[in-house]
């Protein structure tokens, strides 16, 4: 059934659907109306959830630490400084191989102090052995939290589903909400084969010398080896039975371009429909939006790519003393892939400020007439 | 109205902020106004008090101050204050917190500097819920008490955030309410004073959050509950142990002043002992 929803009553609706069985979250700016819709959902019955409410983030990920391991589906949402109290936690998450799915709405980290958007927060977190999806629309974000966990129950690695704050979580979409026997049909019961359980005792995540802690961290690796093939299969289920297709990379105008922007999040729909106003100018200009980060689609990136093309990154985020994370990617994946494409930086966007179709334009203008400086930040709306 | 004097606005007062973000009715006010007062009577040099704050309403005080200010992460306002306090010793250091971050998120750092027995001025604005992301339930929601993550009525047993002070080894702990704004100024001025640990519970409306879903809309109704539902410490202690039992009101008043030897006194004494020879 189609409903105008925020991006955060998507989230809520689709945990709702995926019938998780533990909840903890604690609030956090703009993160907090997942939360608030979920403990009305456990608290009217329509969930039949324990809905754990706790004194930090850092709780929240341990309680669900400790339910995940008793063999049932969990959840939390959080956001910026909420993230980053949970640092510790996301690796026990992964390095305990718990299926736990995490909504991280996009909010920029402080200091100085804001709650407005970027994707630092989550980007500072891929090392942490988390699978990462960045969505762009209510619809997206709904459907992504269905697959993910069914992706990372297959693969026992937890799943990250980031969006950003206020321009995702705030306005209202159309969204095909699906109904709870679709959901069930595409999404049964976890079922785990490892779990805390009376009848069967078994001790996990205890101490591991020098001898083994390693092949532990191999076999995470070659889970986040084998995601490739099972994201692109669970998404491809899921197209056949929602008629909605995902892919980890997605090209919009790209076979002719003569200048790639690379995008994502709420910036890369701006990026589309400036694209769009460009082509009808008669530009030739393409948008590749970039929608997951962990394990990082460094095939589908070189497969999307064509000799010659002007590339851009449009980074909404800030590693300092290198620059955007997603240049950072998208340079490493070429250099081991042995492209000598040169990649244009563009840092904009950074704590909630607006990336205009003008700023877009005027990314593409510096693709085109070569005014991009490639050996540093081309920094887009700075004031200087 | 209970408002600051023209002397304690032009004095204090950094005018590039105003207005403030508090609601009409929140307590927050009441509570600043009282802190201000409270250091002109001590005749505090303001430009030697630091004011630490974490996340919150009441955090949001130190940046309508004109005075030093450290807007710190959720919760660790405490912790900041010990590392501000120890670096510089001669500073007066005033923290603003809440309920939910003082007790919630940063309810670690409270009960060890407290048993620490650091010298600074926690002033906690105890509104029982987390205000600013719209009215979770926080450490001292009282039982039964609605909010937007317990629809039904909280469960679960709050805080006496006053008694865990003094249980945590607070050298000079008072509650008061924002229906007594005199009594808390005086309270404020002897934390102040205090050489030690000292922390100020009060008992703050949130008339657009807790207020609103628990039949205080309006500023003054959660003045009245106040009246209702708490009763002074001194006339508490003439009650008979049975009426003491069933009287079932919160006890306000001046609740420890004690000395003990504080934090970075002794820490002094230390180095001088060790490697001032």
């Amino acid at each position: 059934m189609r409903q105008v929803i925020s991006g955060n009553e998507a989230t809520s609706l689709a945990v709702k659907l995926a019938r998780v069985a533990a909840i903890s979250a604690y609030p956090i700016t703009p993160q907090t109306t997942i939360s608030e819709k979920l403990s009305e959902i456990c608290g009217s019955g329509e969930l039949n959830a324990k809905f754990v409410k706790v004194e930090s983030e850092h709780s929240a990920m341990a309680t669900l630490i400790g339910a995940a391991s008793t063999g049932v589906r969990t959840f939390t949402a959080t956001s910026a400084q909420g993230l980053a109290l949970m640092h510790e936690l996301l690796f026990w998450a992964s390095g305990a191989r718990l299926p736990i799915v995490l909504v991280d709405v996009n909010r920029a980290m402080a200091a100085p102090w804001t709650i407005w958007c970027d994707q630092t927060d989550s980007l500072a977190q891929r090392d942490t052995g988390w699978l990462q999806f960045y969505c762009w629309s209510n619809q997206e974000i709904f459907d992504s939290i269905i697959c993910s966990f069914k992706i990372a129950e297959e693969l026992l690695v937890p799943c990250m589903v980031c969006y950003d704050g206020f321009f995702s979580s705030h306005t209202y979409e159309a969204v095909d909400v699906a109904g709870q026997s679709e959901v069930d049909r595409f999404l049964p019961p976890r079922k785990a084969e490892y779990f805390l359980d009376t009848k069967n005792p078994q001790t996990f995540s205890g101490g591991t010398l020098p001898g083994y802690f390693m092949e532990f961290r191999y076999k995470l690796q070659q889970a986040f080896d084998r995601a490739h093939g099972v994201i692109d299969r669970t998404y491809g289920e899921f197209a056949e039975q929602f008629g909605r297709k995902y892919d980890n990379i997605e090209s919009y105008f790209t076979d002719d371009a003569e200048a790639v922007l690379v995008a994502s999040g709420s910036a890369a729909s701006t990026a589309l429909h400036t694209v769009r106003k460009l082509r009808l100018d008669g530009k030739k200009v393409g948008l590749l939006r970039i929608r997951q980060l962990r394990p990082f689609p460094e095939q589908a990136l070189i497969d999307a790519l064509k000799p010659g093309q002007q590339l851009g990154v449009l980074d909404r985020n800030l590693s300092p003393g290198t620059g955007g994370v997603f240049t950072q990617e998208i340079r490493a994946a070429l250099g081991r892939q042995g492209k000598n494409q040169p990649v244009y930086e563009f840092v904009a966007g950074l704590g909630g400020r607006d990336i205009t179709e003008n700023d877009i334009k005027t990314i593409f203008a510096m693709l085109g007439n070569g005014q991009g400086d490639l050996t540093q930040i081309n920094w887009v709306g700075l004031k200087t | 109205m209970f408002r600051p004097s023209k002397h304690i606005r032009e004095k204090y007062l950094e005018e590039e902020m105003w207005p403030s973000i508090f609601c009409q009715g929140c307590g927050i006010g009441t509570v600043m106004n009282a802190t201000l007062r409270a250091i002109d009577k001590v005749g505090l040099d303001i430009d030697q008090t630091i004011f630490v704050s974490g996340i919150g309403c009441s955090s949001r005080v130190p940046g309508y101050l004109d005075a030093d200010g450290l807007h710190t992460t959720h919760g660790r306002a405490i912790a900041f204050a010990t590392g501000v306090k120890l670096a510089n010793p001669e500073l007066t250091v005033i923290v603003f917190t809440g309920d939910g971050d003082m007790a919630g998120i940063g309810g670690n750092h409270f009960i060890h500097a407290a048993r620490r027995n650091v010298d600074l001025t926690v002033i906690c604005v105890n509104n029982y819920n987390y205000g600013m992301t719209g009215t979770q339930v926080s450490p001292t929601t009282p039982v039964g008490g609605i909010t937007m993550t317990s629809p039904y009525g909280n469960v679960e047993s709050p805080f006496d955030l006053s008694a865990l002070a003094i249980g945590a080894g607070a050298a000079y702990v008072a509650k008061w309410a924002t229906m007594y704004p005199h009594e808390m100024m005086t309270a404020i001025k002897k934390g102040i004073e205090k050489k030690g640990f000292a922390f100020i519970e009060t008992l703050a409306a949130c008339p657009t959050g807790y207020g609103r879903k628990n039949k205080m809309k309006e500023g003054k109704d959660h003045m009245l509950w106040c009246k209702e539902n708490t009763i002074g410490k001194s006339r508490y202690e003439r009650l008979s142990e049975q009426e003491q039992n069933s009287c079932g009101k919160i006890v306000i008043g001046e609740l420890r002043n004690i000395e003990k030897p504080e934090f970075t006194a002794e820490w002094s004494k230390l180095v001088e002992q060790h490697y001032m020879e």
